[in-house]
């Protein structure tokens, strides 16, 4: 049988929605961040399916410049995670509630 | 024999997400999200993107993985409890919106109606990347270059040592 679409398309449905489990059941700031990176590797895999599928190296070239996005966003992310850390001295999302009403 | 790689890399990569997150110690998840990362590089040797299977290596499962794993290493972050601590309401939302994304993809992909094309010559190859990266967009090229450096900036400066902060 071959591969079509549909199996990469429900493979990359079902990463991204792990991620959204880790995003809303972890409690370790690290954990969360690391299912935000899963969620975007899943969208990166659908956006290469389609690029392969239609034909067109668009995709790929969304997913160069996600991955490059992603790579700032985590550098900027782990330093807030580290000075967020240098003040509480915990990494539980549950204590970073200063700004909730 | 293609089928048989993805189905076998498939479940290597739900697994290992699977355990990225639900594991308790943080060093754990974090290699098990490398192998995730490599699985995924594979589907994308397999999908003809050459290119970007390699900047997944080097770039995710190799720059972005390492900054993780000095992250765990300076906060010393130990094992925890993890699904005795949740309350009942945040489970069953996390479950909700699980689904509810799952759902509504799947409902998506049964709709969706995409022939199976014939390979293309040069498709996911450095040169075809180059020709469009140079010629066509090369002001977001150019753009990612300056938000690079706007990172890199911010965050050196949150994380150095003022004046007036305590020793």
């Amino acid at each position: 049988m071959t591969v079509t679409i549909q199996w990469y398309l429900a493979l990359s449905a079902v990463l991204f929605a792990i991620g959204v489990g880790g995003v809303l059941l972890r409690r370790n700031v690290l954990i969360i961040f690391m299912s935000i990176e899963l969620m975007l590797n899943a969208a990166n895999l659908a956006l290469v399916a389609f690029s392969r599928y239609l034909g067109n190296i668009d995709g790929q070239l969304f997913v160069f410049f996600v991955m490059a996005v992603a790579a700032a966003e985590v550098a900027v992310g782990l330093a807030i995670i580290i000075t967020i850390f240098k003040h509480k001295s915990s990494v539980d999302i549950d204590q970073v509630n200063l700004m909730k009403w | 024999m293609e089928a048989t790689l993805f189905i076998l890399t498939a479940l290597t990569a739900l697994v290992s997400s699977f355990l990225v997150v639900t594991g308790k110690k943080p060093v754990n998840s974090v290699l098990f999200l490398v192998v995730t990362f490599f699985c995924i590089a594979v589907f994308y040797v397999l999908l003809g993107a050459q290119f970007i299977a390699a900047m997944q290596i080097i770039v995710y499962a190799g720059a972005i993985m390492v900054l993780f794993l000095f992250v765990v290493m300076l906060l010393n972050m130990k094992s925890e409890q993890v699904w005795e601590k949740l309350d009942y309401s945040r489970k069953m939302l996390a479950f909700a919106v699980a689904a509810g994304i799952l759902s509504v993809v799947i409902v998506g992909i049964k709709v969706a109606v995409v022939p199976t094309p014939d390979d293309i010559e040069n498709f996911g190859t450095v040169e075809a990347f180059a020709d469009n990266l140079f010629n066509r967009w090369l002001l977001p090229f150019e753009m990612v270059s300056i938000l690079l450096l706007t990172a890199i900036i911010g965050s050196v400066m949150m994380v150095k040592r003022h004046q007036g902060d305590p020793k």
